[in-house]
């Protein structure tokens, strides 16, 4: 069988695809609270830069992002006598972080509005500050709630990863793309390949689901 | 030179203002593969929607299998898929058909659960309230149904709009010339690639603000309790 | 009667058109236990709510233990508060909401010791044994594990009441504390109530559509109309011979709902 002979390449695409998944979806949750709660900021500098960023990173594509890390950052980092020259994986990362953490800001900021004003009165009365107030009340009650959006999110980041095989990094797809070119069998090599960014994405979605679980146990109590 | 337009190295400013013309004529081609995709999406969505909702469980499953299936793969793989599996079945389309084929293929995924969840939101109430007045299920779906949900699934399909807007850079590695790919071409000849991306990115932003200031205003000027069809 | 403790000076508080307080005078002294009885929408809410600070007032002045509020002196006169000031005068209070509003993701003893490690800064000893000695004056000392939603309401107001008191407020504001409750459970709220009423150097401001209660443990009842204060006085007082028609009527609607 000639399938066979692909499984070892495409497994070794699919560890690059999942070390990425996790390690922008990461960057991406930190980047999705502070610029969540930034937006929701008194402090107007904080909050025209959450505002910035999050418009900017939903405004633009993810592959222009991914593109002028990659290309045009360093001749920016030139003029200004940087240098900004990363690794490919570090722009991979940085550029599927700063994409879905702009994302996953607007779910954060949604779901923390979403929060009853009854809630930040009992805070109040109880002297929380206001910073107080929203990391310890306000935060881990909206989590539950930011968690069915956030696994669409982290899947969404999975498929996104697919873009950095342009920059040339070895992931799935660039593997794939590299037997193709070696044995034109483009049907069993995509169809694989199809199934096996599937596959991942029912496990990612699987322990989004146990995460969700998690987060929301207090939900699940009852008398 | 691109497109028959040159572009101007003397200053930065010289530069960005020669290749504005070229960067806007890949906008043209990124709008048209968005509309393209999207009608791709809303058609094969309706026909995904409309077969998931089958009593027929061996139409029904498959449909929903499928639906998931596009969901959770990348529209790069879709893309190359059927950039270079469809020839070996004889069907040969142009790049820029591929592309669009492939956006309304991955989209359709999101628009088939537009559909359902904008059919589902309408109170069942409304449901029983048609059959009560002896309305036939045609007649109930196509006069008491559809207009509440249309007011449902036309600004959710806007958004779609504006993300497909988004993916078509994707398009580039199949040669499409669309605003991302002649950007990079522009860059590439020039040894310039800050200025030219640059410019995609603001030109992204003018778009997606544009497109989504449209879909806000249609959202607003919907009537909510529905459209009559006639 | 000693320096009031609470005093509102001609405020006035307005949602839109609406005035909600109209030039309210009224005085609370140190140990007080005043109940606010009146019907629904006279401003009874409010005047506590005015106090916790969770509504700004639009004129008048609120002083609380001899300082102003909602202003701080500046130069002579009166300057709009800070948040440090604000803060400073919301430990003198602790307030029961009507729908008991616990955190739902923090069992019973976090609930109690969240705000007495965060906001006063006590150790995490401290805070429990303060926390443990409140539910048993509640009598939920075997609840401390549980979350608010595995908790009737009856408990779930006790341990509102026990986290207000965890901040040793001098001050106790009671909003509707029974109105949200099963019939048979509001006795148990009301005993956890009455037990603090016994402290005589707690002030308590009730508001309440329990007549019978509020007259067992007020000093004083006072009938808000329309913004203010149309009648006050001792309950014995208020609840036998009031004065005013529009007490007679309200009264006689609360005790004789079916007539
Ligand atoms: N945030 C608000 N915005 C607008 N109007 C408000 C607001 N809060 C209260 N009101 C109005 O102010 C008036 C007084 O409210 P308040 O809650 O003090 O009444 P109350 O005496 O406590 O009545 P109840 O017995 O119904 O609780 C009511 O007419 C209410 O509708
Ligand atoms: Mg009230």
């Amino acid at each position: 069988m000639e399938w066979t002979r692909y499984i070892d390449p495409l497994l070794q695409g699919c560890w690059v695809t999942i070390e990425l998944t996790v390690y922008s979806t990461i960057l991406g949750a930190l980047l999705a609270f502070g610029a969540g709660m930034g937006k929701l900021s008194h402090n107007p500098l904080i909050k025209a830069l959450s505002v910035t960023y999050i418009e900017v990173f939903r405004g633009t594509s993810l592959l222009v992002q991914l593109f002028w890390l990659y290309f045009a950052l360093p001749l920016l980092g030139e003029l200004i006598g940087l240098d900004l020259r990363f690794h490919p994986v570090s722009v991979g990362v940085l550029a599927l972080g700063l994409n879905i953490g702009a994302y996953g800001a607007e779910v954060v900021r949604g779901a923390v509005q979403a929060v009853p004003r009854t809630q930040y009165e009992a805070a109040k009365a109880l002297n929380f500050t206001r910073t107080q107030t929203l990391w310890r009340i306000a935060l881990p009650q909206a989590l539950p709630e930011m968690m069915p959006p956030f696994g669409n999110l982290a899947v969404q980041n999975l498929k996104d990863t697919a873009l950095v095989s342009l920059i040339s990094l070895g992931d799935l797809a660039f593997r794939a793309e590299q037997l193709r070119n070696l044995t034109q069998d483009s049907t069993t090599i995509y169809t694989m390949v199809l199934f096996m960014y599937f596959g991942m994405a029912l496990v990612l979605a699987a322990l989004m689901g146990l995460l969700e679980r998690h987060v929301g146990r207090w939900r699940h109590r009852r008398r | 030179m691109l497109f028959g337009i040159e572009w101007d190295t003397s200053t930065s400013w010289a530069f960005a203002w020669s290749i504005l013309p070229i960067l806007l004529r890949g906008m043209v081609v990124t709008i048209q593969a968005s509309l393209l995709g999207f009608f791709v999406a809303l058609g094969l969505g309706l026909l995904l929607a409309s077969l998931k909702g089958v009593p027929l469980k061996i139409i029904a499953w498959p449909a929903a299998f499928i639906t998931e299936f596009l969901r959770d793969t990348p529209l790069l793989i879709q893309l190359f898929f059927l950039y270079y599996v469809l020839p070996d079945y004889g069907i040969v389309l142009p790049a820029f058909l591929t592309g669009a084929l492939a956006l309304g293929v991955q989209y359709s995924a999101y628009t088939a659960e537009v559909y359902r969840a904008g059919i589902q939101a309408v109170p069942r109430g409304q449901k029983e309230a048609a059959r009560a007045l002896n309305l036939s299920e045609r007649l109930a779906f196509i006069h008491v149904i559809l207009p509440q949900a249309v007011v449902r699934i036309v600004p959710a399909m806007g958004n779609y709009l504006v993300s497909i807007m988004k993916d078509v850079p994707v398009l580039s590695v199949v040669t499409v010339l669309e605003m991302l790919n002649v950007a990079k071409i522009i860059g590439d000849r020039t040894f310039n690639y800050l200025i030219p991306l640059t410019m995609v990115g603001a030109l992204y932003l003018l778009l997606t603000l544009i497109a989504s200031w449209g879909v806000r205003v249609l959202d607003t000027r919907l009537p909510k309790r529905g459209i009559p069809l006639k | 009667m000693n320096e009031p403790i609470i005093r509102f000076e001609k405020v006035v508080k307005r949602f839109g058109e609406l005035t909600v307080l109209d030039e309210l005078d009224f005085e609370v002294a140190p140990g007080e236990k005043v109940t606010i009885i009146g019907p629904s929408g006279s401003g009874k809410s409010t005047v506590l709510r005015v106090l916790m600070t969770l509504e700004r007032i639009n004129a008048g002045v609120v002083y609380v233990d001899g300082e102003p509020l909602w202003h701080e002196p500046h130069q002579g006169t009166l300057k709009p508060a800070s948040e440090a000031h604000l803060r400073k005068m919301r430990q003198k209070m602790g307030m029961v909401f009507q729908h008991f509003n616990l955190f739902p993701h923090m069992t019973v003893l976090r609930n109690l010791t969240e705000a007495p490690r965060y906001v006063l800064g006590l150790s995490p000893q401290e805070a429990r044994q303060r926390a443990e000695e409140l539910l048993e004056l509640v009598g939920l000392s075997d609840k401390a594990e549980a979350f608010p939603s595995q908790l009737s309401g009856g408990q779930q107001q006790r341990v509102a009441i026990a986290r207000a008191l965890a901040m040793r407020p001098k001050i106790m504001l009671f909003d509707e504390p029974t109105s949200a409750l099963d019939p048979e459970l509001v006795g148990e709220v009301l005993r956890v109530i009455r037990s603090l009423a016994e402290e005589h150097e707690l002030t308590m401001l009730l508001v309440t559509h329990e007549m019978d209660f509020a007259r067992r443990i007020s000093d004083r009842i006072c009938f808000f109309d329309q913004g203010r204060i149309l009648e006050q006085g001792p309950p014995e007082e208020i609840f036998s011979s009031p004065k005013e028609q529009r007490t007679r009527e309200f009264l006689h609607a609360v005790l004789h709902p079916e007539e």
